[in-house]
């Protein structure tokens, strides 16, 4: 295990407030995988991370990181990880390859060979062209690739990276996974956090969900899909839910349903349903709402998503948050 | 050693940081000048008048020079809370790089400034000719300038730590600086003063470096103040370098 964390605690105490922002983390990440946090807006995944690249210290727990113990070894966990921070760790009249090669001096690298990685990085990264521009002068992406790549410059063990994608555009973000599964087959671990739930689907290896500072619940993305039954069936009604709500509940092949608010742009509110069998549920269902004279405004059915894993755990949608 | 090399490396970046942007050494400089051209010709009829024994000039212009060495390093902590912002100081601190090193090569790049700026203003004021001055004086005196700006320096950036914003800092600066300014007899000696403001004064480190100054730049080498302020300016910097770099050990920025 690449990490292993025991009932971590972090609370942060300020103003005479005190906000529990981890409540009791155990996690674990294996050698060489993608493993993704993820979790809404103020979930604890940065002060989860924090931790565990010992920037600051939980108030309660323990974790081990790359063998080393977090609270006794500091020093040594310090060498084996690489960490990019949720706004990065650059600014103003420094251009990268002076970043860079700093970098991998302050990992005690000759000159010369920080030099040498850090044309290297460069050039995997795609930020050759710009090296000796100042980094005021980047674009948002070219920014976030320095981030990564200075992260890498004394090729850890494991990766830490915070959000990693927020506020790239959709080929940019294409272009960071490629970067994120390059770093692992080339043996790096990667723990990245994130709130993006195809992120989540499509890059982790294995995730975890967190929520209100605790996890949720663990395992690979297919495992999690798998845990909520069957298909989803989700309709749109207009106006108030509960009459449809209590009508389809009671069908006997409906495993579960929750209804959402009305819209207030549109008025309609959508009802999910969880059923073992969706191509034959829907014609049943639509049957149903016909016999009450209920018109449904819109019918989908999918596969569960990640959204349905956090909706069933927390009985809310991780997109509604944004 | 591990400190010094990293010391170096931070020392390293802040100042070609410093000499991409030279437009501020030179800013820091332009109000001493003005001091200088605009404020010391009022002073030049006390000439041998109690305080002024050594001549109206060679009382103010070392004085000025302190001024500027307090004023240029109160304000680094401004650029440290940039940076933390920018996440420059989260991204050092998970390398291994000494904790001492951060601190101290940022402090070092300030107090090497300073000193380019001490020096500057002393030719200046000597090109004017209007002073004499007493050269292998001016090389001790720039000791007392380099702990100076040293100990101000460690000050500033241990505040920016704790209060990690500008709007915090600004008034915490002014609220030290000035009446630590008022009272060490920069603007005027303190033996104009009244006796109880001459009694405060004695409690304030750089009205003994001011006072050192002053005597250095006369060639009064055998002035009790040419010791005592080294020997308090070095103490009070050995304590406040130390707990600033505690501040940069445990930040949570
Ligand atoms: N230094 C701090 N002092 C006080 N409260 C803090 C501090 N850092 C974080 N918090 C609080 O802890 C909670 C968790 O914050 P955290 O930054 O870990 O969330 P997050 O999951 O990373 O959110 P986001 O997706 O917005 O980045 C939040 O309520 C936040 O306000
Ligand atoms: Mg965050």
């Amino acid at each position: 295990m690449l990490i292993e964390t025991k009932g971590l605690k972090k609370t942060f105490k300020s103003r005479g407030k005190s906000v529990e922002a981890v409540r009791g983390v155990d996690l674990a990440v294996k050698e060489g995988e993608i493993f993704g946090l993820l979790g809404p807006n103020g979930a604890g995944k940065t002060t989860t991370m924090r931790i565990l690249s010992t920037l600051i210290e939980p108030t309660e727990g323990a974790a081990t990181v790359c063998g080393h113990d977090l609270a006794k070894e500091a020093a040594k966990v310090r060498r084996d990880i690489g960490y990019v921070g949720q706004h990065g760790g650059t600014w103003g009249e420094v251009t990268a390859r002076e970043e860079l090669v700093l970098q991998g001096r302050l990992y005690d690298m000759s000159k010369r060979r920080s030099q040498e990685r850090a044309a290297e990085v460069l050039e995997s990264f795609q930020l050759a062209e710009y090296a000796d521009r100042n980094v005021k002068t980047y674009s948002g992406g070219q920014k976030r690739r320095l981030d990564i790549a200075l992260g890498i410059m004394h090729e850890p063990k494991l990766l830490f990276l915070d959000e990693p994608t927020t506020g790239l555009d959709p080929q940019s973000r294409a272009h960071m996974w490629d970067e994120v599964r390059a770093l692992r087959d080339r043996g790096t671990a990667v723990f990245l956090t994130t709130h993006y739930l195809d992120e989540a689907d499509a890059l982790c290896d294995r995730l975890a969900i967190i929520d209100h500072g605790e996890i949720v619940v663990e395992g690979t993305p297919n495992a999690l899909k798998r845990q909520v039954a069957g298909d989803v069936v989700a309709i749109g009604v207009n106006g108030a839910p509960e009459g449809a709500l209590a009508l389809l509940r009671g069908k006997d092949f409906v495993r579960e349903a929750e209804a959402g608010e009305p819209d207030p742009a549109t008025g309609i509110a959508l009802l999910r349903l969880y059923v073992d069998d969706g191509a034959a549920a829907v014609p049943e269902l639509l049957r149903a709402l016909d016999a009450e004279d209920i018109a449904p405004a819109s019918i989908e059915l999918h596969r569960p998503s990640l959204d349905d894993v956090f909706l069933k755990q927390t009985g809310r949608s991780l997109r509604e948050e944004k | 050693m591990k400190v010094v090399r990293d010391t170096w490396l931070v020392y390293a970046r802040a100042m070609k940081l410093n000499i991409k942007q030279p437009v501020w050494l030179i800013v820091m400089l332009v109000q001493p000048i003005y001091f200088l051209f605009l404020f010391a010709p009022l002073l030049e009829p006390m000439d041998g008048m109690p305080g002024f024994e050594n001549g109206a000039m060679e009382t103010f212009v070392p004085g000025l020079i302190i001024m500027m060495a307090l004023f240029g390093s109160a304000f680094v902590g401004f650029g440290l809370i940039a940076e933390l912002r920018q996440g420059v100081i989260e991204r050092m601190r998970v390398t291994p790089v000494s904790r001492t090193a951060l601190m101290l090569g940022r402090t070092l790049s300030t107090v090497t400034t300073t000193l380019f700026q001490a020096l500057a203003l002393v030719l200046l004021a000597a090109l004017t000719g209007r002073l004499d001055v007493y050269w292998p004086g001016v090389g001790l005196m720039l000791l007392i300038v380099l702990l100076t700006a040293f100990m101000l320096a460690a000050v500033s950036l241990g505040l920016a730590i704790i209060l990690k914003s500008e709007d915090a800092m600004a008034p915490v600066i002014n609220t030290l600086v000035q009446p630590i300014m008022l009272i060490s007899g920069i603007m005027l000696p303190m033996i104009m003063a009244p006796s109880w403001l001459q009694n405060v004064a004695e409690f304030n480190p750089f009205y003994y470096a001011v006072q050192a100054s002053r005597e250095l730049f006369a060639g009064n080498i055998d002035s009790p103040f040419v010791w005592q302020a080294p020997v308090i300016l070095g103490a009070l910097t050995i304590l406040l370098v130390w707990w600033a770099t505690r501040k940069f050990a445990r930040a949570v920025a």
